[in-house]
Parts: C-alpha cells; structure tokens; sequence
C-alpha cells in the first residue's frame, strides 16, 4: 500500500512560482557534493537549454532592468507606509535597565592555540570548543574538567556543535568536510576511530548546527552555499544558494511553526531561507561590511546581525526591515559575534577589540562593558537557560561570565 | 601594483605628517624600490592587485620549487577579509597628531641620538578619553588596537603590542606604514628585512627570526642573490641619511614587521585568521537570468504579507517583559545561579525527569503551548492531562510527526507505515480526528513518503492543541494541582567561607548519554502505554 521513499529526498516544489526558479537556476547537483561552477557567483547553475537560447538583446535588459527597479520602489513604499514607529518609541514606557555586575566565574585553559568556535550542550553546564590547531575539546564548564579531546586532520577548525542528545559533536575547518564524533563515557577510546564524514563542501566550513534532533546538520561554507545534510547516510538534503560570497554564519530558527534559518555573508547580505524548499524568503542587505554572526530573537519573530563594520543590527521580520542599530563612535572594530539573553533584552556582543559589549536591545543603548581577553573575542554563546554564557578568545582561553 | 605606487598613494591621499624626517629619507627609499621592481619584473610576472598568485609561468617554476621542499595546500582562497576599521582608525590617528589638539609630543634622547615625536601611553589614553567620551579602560582598549593595528608604536618592549597608561614612550607610525587592506607584506619584503639586519650585525636576529630566515631562504632560494643585493643596496643608501633618520626608520620598520609577521607571544591584530574565497566585491553579471531572479524575489516579497510596525515591534517588547522575570542576568534565580554560588540546585530542581517543577517553570507553561511542550516535564504534564481526556493520540502523533520529520532518512519508510498504522488508516488504534481534505492529502502522500508528508497533518493538530486543548488544561484540575504543588526555592544566602567551599566541592552532574538513555527509555514506555490502552479499549468495544 505505501511506496518506497523516493531515493532523492527531496520534496516536490510547494508553488509554481519555486519552480520557475528550479528551472532557471538548473538541476540542482547530484546528491552529496556541491559544485562550485567557476564562472560568477550568481551564475552557478545554468541550464544547457537556456544556455543554448542566445544572447538577451540589450533592449530586454532594459526592460527588465526597468521592471525590477519599479518593483523595488514598490516594495519600499510597502514597507514605508508599514513603518510608522521606531522601536525606541514603543520601548519608551519600559523601565532602564540597572547597573549590571558580571564577572568572569570560570577560565577554561587547555587549548594551544586560538579558540575559534564553541557550543553549549543542553544539559547547560557542557561546552564543546575547537581551535585553530586542529583540537575539539569537551569540557565540563562547571567543574572545568576536560572530558574529550580529538585532533582534527586539519587545522583550522571554525565550526563546531553539540548534538541535542549530549551524545555527539559535529566539526569542520579547512577540511571542507563536517565530522561528526559520538562521545563515549569511556575516557580512553579513541574517539577518531569513530568520527563520520557528514558534510562535503568545496572551500572552508564556517558554521555547522544541529537540528531539532542528531539526526540532521545545517551547514554553511565558504563557497558561498549552506547546505542541510543527513548525518546517518551523509546525503545531502537540500542546499541553499543565493550569497554572492562566502558565507561566515548561520542560526536555525527557534519557533515551533519555522522550518527556517538565517544565514550572513561576505556580500553583507543577511538571508532568511525556507528548509524545506531551500528558497531564500527574505533578505536584509543594510551593513556596510562583511557579517559575522547572526543570532535569532529568542521568540523567532526577530534576528540581530554583528558584522565587520563595528555596528550589530536587529531585524525584524514580520514588518520585513531593520529596526536597529547597535553602535557607538568609540567602538570602531568589528563585532565577531552576537547572541541574546534568555529574555532578549539583552544583546551581547563579542568585538575583536577584546571587548564585550551588552546592549539593551529594546532601548538601543550600552550597558555594559566587559574585559578580560588579551586578543579578539571569536565566538560568544548564552547557555540554554540563559544562565551564563560563554565567550572564546584567540588568547587560547574561554570564559563563562555570568 | 607594487610598492611603487603604493608609495605614490601615500604621498597623495595622506596628509603632510608633522615629521620632516620620513619624508626626507622615503624618496632614497623610493629609488631602491623602482629599481628594485624593475628587477622584480624580469624574473617575476606582474603581481596581481589584491594578492591573487601570480599566474603563467612564474606559478608553474614556483609551485615545482615549494612542492619539492613540500606540499602546500591551496585551498584556493586569495581575498583578505574586509577591514573595515582602518578608515575610521586612520582619521583617528590623524586626528592625534594634530599640532594643536592632538597628544603632545616631546624629544626623547636615547643613546646620543634625539628621537623627535615621541608621546607617553597616559597622554594618549587621557586624550582617547576627552576626545571620544569614553572612561579609561575603555580609552585603553582602543589604545591598545591602535598598538596592535601598528599605527602607535612602541618604544621600550616592541614585541607586547600594548597601549600601557603610563609613561611608556610611543611614535606613531608613518603612513607609508600603515596597514592597508590591499597590500599585504609580502615574503619577499621581509626576507630582505631579514637580510638587512643580518648583514649588518651578524646574531641580531631572535630564535624565531633565524627559523623564519632559514625557511625563506627555502622557499625563496631562486631570488637570493636578488634578496640579498636589495638587503645591500638598502642599507647603503640607508648610510647616507643622518644618524637620527636612520634610528627612527629602523624603529618604524621593526614596528611594521612585527605587526605583520608577529613573533610567537605577540598579538597582532594583523593576524586576520583565514582568506576569504570569493571576492567580495567582484560584480555579479547583470544580464536577463539575474533581473529575472531578482524580479521573481521582489515579487515574492511584495505578496509577502508584512504587518505593522507597532504590530511587530509591540510583540517583541511584550514578549520580553514577560520573560524578563526569567531571564538569570535580569532577575535573580532561585535559589542561586550556579555559576555565581558554584551549587547546581537551579539545575537540579529544572532536571526533565523532577517530580515536582518549580513555579517558575509551571508559570512559564502558560505563556503559550510550544512553551508547554517543549519542556519536557511539561509535555509529560500534558499527557497526563490528555490520559484524563482521553485524547492523548493528537500529541502522539504530533511527536510522531516530529520524529518523522527530524529522523535519519533511512528511516521514513518505516515510520510513516507505522504512524499510518496507528494514527490515520480507517479503525487504526489511535485514529485521530483531522477534517477530510487534510487526511485525503496525507494519505496519498503517504503512498510515496517523504520528510514532509505530514506537513499539513501536524499542523492540523497542533492548531487544534493549541487553540482548545491548551486552554482547557490550563484551567484544568491537573494544571492546578501542579500550580499548588509546585516549589518555591528560597534564596541561598551563603556566606564567604560557604561560596568557598562550594568552589571546592563542584559536584560533576549526569552525563549527558546517560540522561538522553533515560529519555529513550521512558518514552518507549508511555507510548506502548497508550496503544495498549486504546487496543485493549477497541477490543471491548467490538466485544
């Protein structure tokens, strides 16, 4: 009575308007490896049919030249007769915050090199952290016992996370490869002997993240695409492509309805992507330099973007535009990472001047800055019950500051 | 481009520095430098603008030469990463040597030689602070970059590149310096660097120096003769300036070379980490396909349905004033945050398998039911809730659904003819009650199962849950009697001597695959608990 599950698992197309954009766009590659056509970052996949249509007459450039550009304007007069208050005024009747005291509660030092990226577990006391020797680390924040260690083949590792299940861990580098490792309790196994490749980019892997469950990794790689792969099988499920450059960061949407993520990129480009049809659904292009993290709003409606350009930025998605602006004229260095408190009302933000700033994201202002790291601050998370969180440094150290 | 025009677009685009000296002694420089590329272009092709290898043949006779020392990886990534800084770091510094109101600066002598412009650290971090309206740590943080980025360098410890708010001794650094996004230092440039000292005092160079230069000389061996004449030529031209000139040009270049080639300890902040692959600002071609893409994308958007701001912004701020009571950086948690008192009851008493949740927990149910099911205790509060209703098949077959839908691939055949079997084929055990276009849809997508088939199934459901099966357990009998029966902890109030004895008692908690077995296990049990049920129920009602 029931079929077998088609070998691609792919699903069908939702709308006609998706596939029109299958068709121009191509076949998607085949299953497991990604191609990177050399020829322009838009223009990856060209469909020999179209291809064999001459070349458009200038005319209809033009034209549609002409066309996109209405549609824009219409698109922006939308959007202003939408707008008709800033966040600042509706956060008006909030109350200040007050003085804020956080301090350093545990330093985690064991790694030789530059921490580049770290991941909580879900039990809210673990973290994994990798670094740009080639070591992944486990450790036991509270107690600051290392639990795990591997060394990866490559260095560079600038994605790593834990498994919703405590029972793995997924990272990748410059191997262009995503891995994942099953912890074991026992100490002495060895833990590269089980490793599995999951993921195969062309270039860097800048982020990796589990879904709902360990079943499924949402990657994101330096040739400009993102990636869902299946961990069991190391298919790839589907892949995003729409970044005109490298893609530095990705974060999955936390509400219950959202089958989407967010990812930045080198073209300052923040999208919003659907994951079942792998369509990007929303776009956000207002900073002025590379991105280098995005982080949901805690209720799925909202994300907040740092980028190289000193400044982080909240977007909202319901009303479709940015509504804030994080910045201050003495902070001129670049945000490397960003995550918000368990509430949202606080914004944290990592800087590669060795800086921790904490904004008050509804009122737009600074409440507090933190030091402590020697070197630029890489990577920045709040633990799951939003008791902590944890900053990793290129001075070898991480940091719980709660 | 080569250094030459990188010299002209100093000479240009930067102001007149107060220091007639550099200026003096660059054009000498500047010759070497036309001859020397003059040279450079006979035995290397043109080197590309932004640091892309060079291509032809030049590539070919270098890669045979690295590859028989050893196997370099090109990973095929060529662009630097945007600094955006700079510009905003160059108007600073201009701004700090203004004659007038920029940091004072004095003579210092050193060695029978007068350095001019030299600014002590607390000047610069008193004038950060007036100028920028910033307090003094922070005024030191960006002293600090300022250090690290080269463009404030420092005289007594030159390898800590740090800004120290004391009368430390600092020289800015010459534009022609300064770090540029374009021009990266190149190998070559600091073999010669190398060189030149070497040549003029034999064992000057550090440990790491000599390493440095021994490998160079390595990879580089084909244009020794090249390096080394240059090293020379340099340094007699360098012999014709006056003796302060050139005490002052070794200081700036020592600088330059230990922000782009750090010693080990030394944090540079030209130490960017990895290339970029693709140019950032290499242009998409604009031709039908692209207007094309970019209409059908604004017109998606156009029919996007957007809401008002006051609509969206208002949900933000409520949504966070309702949960600022439970946010740990906002309100206090009770009993304590473990991380502050190093004692983990919060953890223990917010475990999945508790018996009794705290109110917190119970209050934070009812702010909406994906709260309620995605805490585990609650879910299992749920349950309970639906056994009394005898209902529970909608939320099996929602977590069904989601384990369908978030499950190993291999494994969708199997589980949609399980969840068909229980759940939606006609008499099923656990049939549930979705209208009949949905279930019509369902099941012809069951025939060919894929990860999304019961898309619009569960969100049937779950609506329905949401919309009337929650409230009702909010008001329920069960719901209450969780409220009453929930703890309230009191504040720890540990003294001095206690925080320390926690600090040495931290107690190492559950490991994760231990618990995550445990969820397994108990999952396993509820759901055979309510086939059976419903089995043993079918049964009596047929008898």
């Amino acid at each position: 009575m029931l079929g077998r599950a088609s070998s691609c698992d792919v699903t069908p197309a939702a709308s006609a308007v998706s596939c029109v954009i299958r068709s121009f766009r191509g076949s998607l590659s085949p299953v497991g490896k990604i191609n990177n056509n050399n020829s322009g970052p838009g223009e990856r996949y060209l469909p020999r049919k179209m291809a064999a249509q001459e070349v458009q007459p200038s005319e209809t450039i033009a034209k549609l030249k002409l066309e996109s550009e209405t549609l824009k304007t219409k698109l922006e007069e939308e959007r202003a007769k939408l707008h008709d208050v800033e966040l600042h005024q509706v956060a008006e009747k909030v109350e200040p915050l007050g003085q804020f005291v956080m301090k350093t509660r545990r330093t985690l030092k064991g790694h030789g090199n530059k921490v580049l990226c770290m991941d909580w577990c879900k039990d809210k006391r673990r973290i994994v952290s990798s670094s740009q020797d080639g070591k992944v680390i486990v450790w036991d924040a509270f107690t600051t016992n290392k639990e795990h260690a591997v060394t990866m083949p490559c260095t560079w590792v600038m994605a790593c996370a834990y498994a919703p299940s405590g029972c793995a861990v997924a990272c990748g580098g410059l191997d262009n490869k995503c891995s994942v490792y099953p912890l074991s309790l026992d100490k002495n196994e060895n833990l590269a002997a089980k490793k599995k490749s999951v993921a195969m980019h062309t270039n860097y892997l800048s982020a990796c993240s589990f879904t709902n469950s360990d079943m499924q990794i949402l990657t994101s790689s330096g040739d400009g695409t993102c990636a869902l792969w299946d961990v069991e099988s190391g298919q790839l499920l589907q892949s995003f492509h729409g970044h005109a450059a490298d893609v530095l960061c990705l974060d999955l949407a936390p509400s219950e309805t959202g089958n989407t993520f967010v990812s930045g990129g080198c073209d300052k480009k923040a999208n919003v992507w659907d994951m079942r049809t792998g369509q990007c659904i929303q776009s956000f292009e207002t900073h002025e330099s590379d991105i280098n993290s995005v982080r949901y709003y805690p209720s799925g409606d909202a994300f907040a973007s740092g980028s190289d350009d000193a400044t982080c930025r909240l977007y909202d998605l319901r009303a479709d535009r940015e509504v804030a602006i994080y910045s201050k004229e003495s902070i001129i260095f670049g945000a490397s990472s960003v995550d918000f408190s368990l509430s949202g009302r606080l914004l944290f933000g990592g800087y590669n001047d060795y800086t921790i700033n904490v904004w008050d994201v509804l009122k737009g202002t600074r409440v507090a800055i933190l030091f402590g790291h020697e070197n630029r601050v890489s990577t920045l998370r709040v633990s799951p019950d939003g008791t902590a969180f944890c900053s990793g440094s290129w001075d070898h150290t991480l940091r719980v500051w709660a | 481009m080569s250094k030459h025009s990188k010299f002209q677009t100093a000479l240009c685009s930067r102001p007149p520095r107060r220091s007639t000296i550099t200026w003096a002694f660059l054009p000498l420089l500047h010759q070497a430098e036309v001859n020397a590329s003059a040279r450079r272009s006979t035995t290397s092709s043109s080197r590309h603008q932004s640091g892309s290898p060079p291509v032809g043949a030049h590539v070919h006779f270098e890669k045979t030469v690295k590859m028989t020392i050893k196997l370099i990886r090109d990973h095929g990534q060529h662009y630097r990463p945007r600094m955006a800084c700079l510009k905003k770091v160059e108007a600073l510094v201009i701004e700090m040597q203004d004659p007038k109101s920029g940091v004072k600066s004095f003579e210092q002598k050193r060695n029978a030689t007068s350095i001019p412009h030299v600014i002590a650290g607390q000047d610069i971090t008193a004038w950060i602070t007036s100028h920028m309206t910033v307090d003094a740590q922070e005024a030191q943080a960006l002293g600090t970059m300022l250090v690290a980025y080269g463009f404030i360098y420092p005289l007594q410890d030159p390898k800590t590149l740090i800004l120290r708010p004391d009368g430390s001794l600092y020289r800015c650094q010459t534009p022609y310096f300064w770090p540029a996004q374009k021009w990266k230092a190149q190998d070559t440039d600091y073999a010669i660097y190398l060189a030149k000292r070497n040549i003029r005092k034999k064992g000057i160079l550090d440990q790491y120096e000599q390493e440095r230069y021994r490998k160079l000389h390595k990879w580089l061996n084909h244009k020794w003769d090249f390096i080394v004449n240059q090293a020379k030529e340099q340094t007699r031209a360098g012999k014709a300036r006056m003796k302060s000139d050139r005490v002052v040009f070794s200081y700036q270049e020592r600088a330059y070379w230990i922000v782009h080639r750090p010693p080990p300890q030394t944090h540079s902040a030209m130490d960017y980490g990895v290339d970029r692959l693709i140019d950032p600002n290499a242009e998409e071609e604009k031709n039908s396909y692209y207007y094309r893409r970019i209409i059908i994308f604004r017109q998606q958007a156009i029919m996007r349905s957007k809401v008002k701001s006051t609509v969206s912004l208002g949900a933000l701020v409520k949504h966070t004033m309702t949960y600022q009571s439970h946010d740990p950086f906002l309100t206090p948690c009770l009993p304590s945050n473990p991380w502050q008192t190093d004692d983990d009851t919060y953890w223990a008493l917010n475990m999945p398998d508790v018996d009794l949740p705290t109110k917190m927990t119970v209050e934070r149910w009812s702010y909406g039911f994906y709260e309620l099911l995605r805490d585990p205790r609650g879910r299992a509060d749920f349950r309970l809730f639906l056994k009394k209703e005898f209902s529970g098949e909608n939320l099996a077959f929602w977590e069904a659904a989601e384990e369908l839908k978030w499950g190993a691939a291999s494994a969708i055949s199997e589980k949609a003819e399980t969840i068909f079997k229980t759940f939606l084929a006609p008499g099923a055990p656990c049939w549930i009650n979705i209208d009949g276009r949905t279930m019509g849809l369902t099941v012809k997508g069951l025939q060919h199962p894929h990860r999304h088939v019961l898309d619009a199934a569960q969100n049937h459901i779950f609506m329905l849950m949401k919309k009337d099966t929650f409230y009702r357990y909010l008001k329920s009998p069960v719901y209450k009697d969780i409220q009453k029966k929930a703890i309230s902890p009191a504040p720890h109030n540990f003294t001095d001597a206690q925080l320390e004895q926690n600090a040495r008692n931290r107690k190492p908690g559950l490991y994760p695959s231990v618990t995550w077995q445990r969820q397994q296990k108990e999952k396993v049990r509820t759901t055979t608990l309510i086939d059976i049920k419903k089995l043993m129920a079918n049964k009596l009602d047929r008898q």
